[in-house]
């Protein structure tokens, strides 16, 4: 008998529910009195009556209203708790016709997703957002909802709602009408057919507004939920209307509809011309990496103050080493006094695949300021060579190891570049660090670190000659 | 073929873009925020979509999203990055959804430090999140297979339908090395059988996870299981090195195998017959190549900057008890010599 049920059909709904089958193919599965049912007539109509059924994806949120996919005609995908404005934002973002609703209650939307609410809303996404507030979790059991109203009885409030345990009920709509982005927000109510009626012409907006890509648009629904509250249809009427109303009063917030220009965004480009551009390919020249197993590998370790160009002389060695046709890494190392304070970097030249990038125990440290130098002197193997800036004072290296000053700071002042002090270095590595990489190798790595600003390489060139000299 | 000195979480964002990729959404963590700094930089220059995300749940959800739009999407974060994106990863298994996830794993628990460590691995391999259901795990050990296996990860997470982690650490992400660009430039299909578009040709598609049905839910779980065979089956990959007559066997992926197989090397000239097996997919696990190995009569060291969570799996496929563990926590790689001594130790 129940499949005979007669239900006035509507153009934006399926004719029977599929999906959920059953014994009463055309009954939905909410309880009689309920504001999903008409809310979700509703927006099936307005779907039909815009032409956009096809472009429409409704998310599907958890609670009582994660089975509109049975009803609504259109694309659906079910979301996690308090997530379906941000599952709506990548369809749009990937989909920049599909017209995304998201539709929530007010567990979903204000309680564990109000981060994701707010964030989409002050994005001004392109997605209508329908919010039903029935001051109550429905589906997962009467609890507490954040729009309870002070004294109201819940399965968690089960002496009424108490402030001084459990706060206000939250006005989303006028939080959200802080916010700069949202082009329309409206509160209605679902109580009566009035006010039905006016709830209909509150969807419609939201809905032309996606129909034209114009942004983000808000409703809140006071909505009936007899069944958890309790209350029969006669009562259930009266609470929307005098104490959910003068807790959340019906209003249009704003409707910026008619000053806002359409968002459209590009369509992607997946030519693999563009993406060569882009990553600096067209005319690179190509380098070839010849293993050569007799080649010692060697491991340098640089260090100094963050701002002394540590990390870019680091990178200008493997630049060197690789276009010199060496295996090369490189790897900084942020200590936890990375802002701010000391930094290092280890460089790997070798013959063959390296293993690990880090270098524990350098050929060669460079050490710009005192503390690395004290920190990782003692590191270096034997036989291995410390260059150090001259203004970190005299230094005796541990036994076996070599320690060379450089008036690195000294050079790169007297050219008027403080901050070129690492090229300086670079010279005097290049003069004594016995790398086995050709000197041009040197200076030829400034292409690369340069590439921006070519305009710096003759200067550095000179600097990276007087660093060597001065070591000589 | 062109190639340049590239960081490892700059190649993670070449790979996707040759491999077609055109949405990301993600939020700063380090070590892996240079993967969101590049998505920025270099996404919207072709029109793809880059959005940074208000929280790691928010960015997965937008991933969870355009994924299910058929697009192809990349997320990635750090160790408690990932820990929050567990609920939409689930997400999109149980709705069997192709997605590219990047863990560029840090050392922990908790806050830990910025450090690399390895300890991700139950959480990437054995699901992570609630419910029964695997992620296809790839583990590259240089910048070039940062960028190859992200491309390759995309072709698993489509060919299944189903969430695919790159598990990579802080050295891998932040290491520089030479970088071979991909040759080829991948033009997406949607597939419009499954996705959800907002479109006339996708307008009946339903992208979902639930099912109160327990017959119909539990069916679910036994396809899923069957697509996880057909995964074990079809896709493991690893690399031997050394491995032909070695008698202790280091079982070791990412960065850790690049130290052990220097390590190999040592052993070897010290006269120790020392092989490196690498997993180069840790879901599918190769269990049966190691449990032939074990067959052989190789005795087994796991390294990995972990509390021998890898080994569990070594355990479980080679029937051995005794296998054993070299590893460093905090941020701290494993020394060449700290190998050396375990494989002495048991040699």
């Amino acid at each position: 008998m129940a499949s005979k049920e007669n239900v006035i059909g509507s153009a934006g709904m399926y004719g029977v529910f599929e999906r959920k089958g059953g014994s009463a193919p055309t009954a939905t599965h909410y309880c009689p009195g309920c504001g999903h049912g008409i809310l979700h007539k509703i927006i099936a109509d307005t779907m039909a009556d815009l032409d956009i059924q096809d472009r429409s994806v409704v998310m599907s949120p958890v609670g009582c209203s994660v089975f509109t996919y049975y009803y609504i005609d259109c694309g659906h995908v079910q979301t996690a708790h308090g997530r379906a404005p941000a599952v709506a934002t990548g369809i749009s973002r990937a989909e920049d016709d599909a017209i995304l609703i998201s539709y929530q209650g007010d567990g979903d939307l204000a309680s564990i997703g109000l981060n994701e609410t707010v964030q989409a809303a002050n994005r001004g996404e392109k997605m209508a957002v329908f919010f039903i507030n029935n001051t109550v979790y429905g589906m997962t059991g009467g609890q507490m909802a954040p729009t309870t109203l002070v004294g109201e009885v819940t399965a968690t409030t089960p002496t009424g709602r108490d402030p001084r345990d459990s706060g206000y009920p939250i006005h989303i709509c006028e939080l959200l009408d802080t916010l700069r982005a949202p082009v329309y927000i409206e509160r209605v109510s679902l109580s009566n057919i009035n006010q039905i009626k006016k709830a209909r012409r509150a969807v419609r907006r939201a809905l032309e507004i996606q129909r034209d890509k114009k942004g983000y648009a808000f409703v809140e629904f006071l909505s009936p939920c007899p069944t958890i509250l309790r209350m029969d249809a006669r009562r259930i009427e009266l609470f929307i209307n005098e104490e959910m109303e003068r807790e959340f009063p019906l209003k249009r917030f704003r409707d910026r509809s008619s000053e806002v220009v359409p968002i459209e965004r590009r369509e992607s480009d997946f030519s693999k011309g563009s993406l060569d551009g882009i990553f600096g390919l067209i005319g690179e020249e190509e380098v070839e990496v010849i293993p050569d197993p007799a080649f010692v590998a060697k491991g340098v370790k640089i260090a100094g103050f963050g701002g002394q160009g540590v990390l870019s002389m680091g990178l200008a060695l493997a630049q060197a080493a690789y276009r010199s046709g060496r295996f090369v890494s490189w790897y900084p190392d942020y200590g936890p006094e990375q802002r701010g304070g000391t930094s290092n970097c280890s460089v790997v030249i070798s013959g063959e695949s390296i293993g690990s990038p880090v270098v524990d125990h350098p050929d060669v440290l460079v050490a710009f300021n005192r503390p690395s130098l004290e920190k990782f002197a003692s590191d270096v193997r034997k036989g291995g060579l410390i260059l150090y800036d001259g203004l970190a004072g005299s230094f005796n290296p541990p036994e076996g190891v070599a320690a060379v000053p450089v008036p690195a700071t000294e050079i790169a002042l007297s050219r008027g570049v403080e901050q070129a002090a690492n090229t300086a270095m670079f010279g005097a590595l290049m003069e004594l660090g016995n790398l086995g990489l050709p000197r041009e190798a040197f200076g030829g790595a400034f292409k690369r670190t340069f590439a921006k600003k070519p305009k710096l390489i003759p200067l550095n060139l000179e600097i990276l000659e007087e660093g060597a000299r001065s070591v000589r | 073929m062109p190639a340049q000195l590239v960081e490892g979480n700059t190649a993670v964002i070449v790979g996707a873009m040759y491999a077609g990729c055109d949405c990301f959404f993600g939020y700063p963590i380090t070590p892996a925020s240079e993967i969101l700094h590049e998505a920025s930089r270099h996404f919207p220059k072709v029109g793809r979509k880059f959005v940074q995300a208000e929280s790691e749940e928010a960015a997965i959800n937008m991933a969870y999203g355009a994924a299910a739009a058929g697009h192809r999407v990349l997320a990635a974060s750090s160790g408690p990055g990932m820990s929050l994106k567990q609920e939409g990863i689930s997400y999109i298994a149980g709705a069997e959804l192709p997605c590219v996830i990047v863990d560029i794993a840090r050392a922990g628990p908790g806050l830990g430090n910025i450090g690399p460590e390895q300890s991700d691995y139950n959480q990437a391999v054995k699901g992570g999140g609630h419910g029964c259901y695997r992620n296809i795990v790839l583990a590259p050990n240089s910048v070039q297979e940062m960028c190859d296996f992200t491309i390759k990860a995309f072709d698993l997470a489509f060919k299944y339908r189903n969430p695919a982690v790159i598990l990579a650490d802080g050295v891998l992400g932040h290491m520089v090395e030479p970088l071979n660009f991909p040759q080829t430039a991948v033009e997406p299909v949607i597939d419009p059988t499954w996705a959800v578009c907002g479109n006339r040709e996708t307008r009946g598609n339903l992208v979902t996870s639930i099912d109160l049905d327990f017959k119909e839910l539990e069916a679910h779980n036994l396809n899923l299981q069957a697509k996880y065979d057909r995964i074990r089956e079809n896709e493991v990959d690893y690399e031997e090195y050394r491995i032909d007559d070695a008698e202790i066997v280091l079982v070791s992926y990412g960065i850790s195998s690049r130290i052990a197989k220097s390590a190999v090397d040592a052993a070897r000239r010290e006269g120790i017959r020392a092989g490196l097996f690498r997993p180069v997919t840790l879901f599918p696990f190769p269990a049966e190549e190691l449990k032939a190995l074990a067959e052989r009569g190789s005795g087994f060291i796991s390294v990995e900057m972990s509390d021998g969570q890898m080994r569990e799996d070594i355990r479980l496929a080679t029937g051995c008890r005794d296998v054993g563990l070299v590893s460093r926590y905090g941020g701290n790689l494993i020394g060449r010599d700290e190998i050396m001594e375990k494989m002495r130790e048991v040699a």
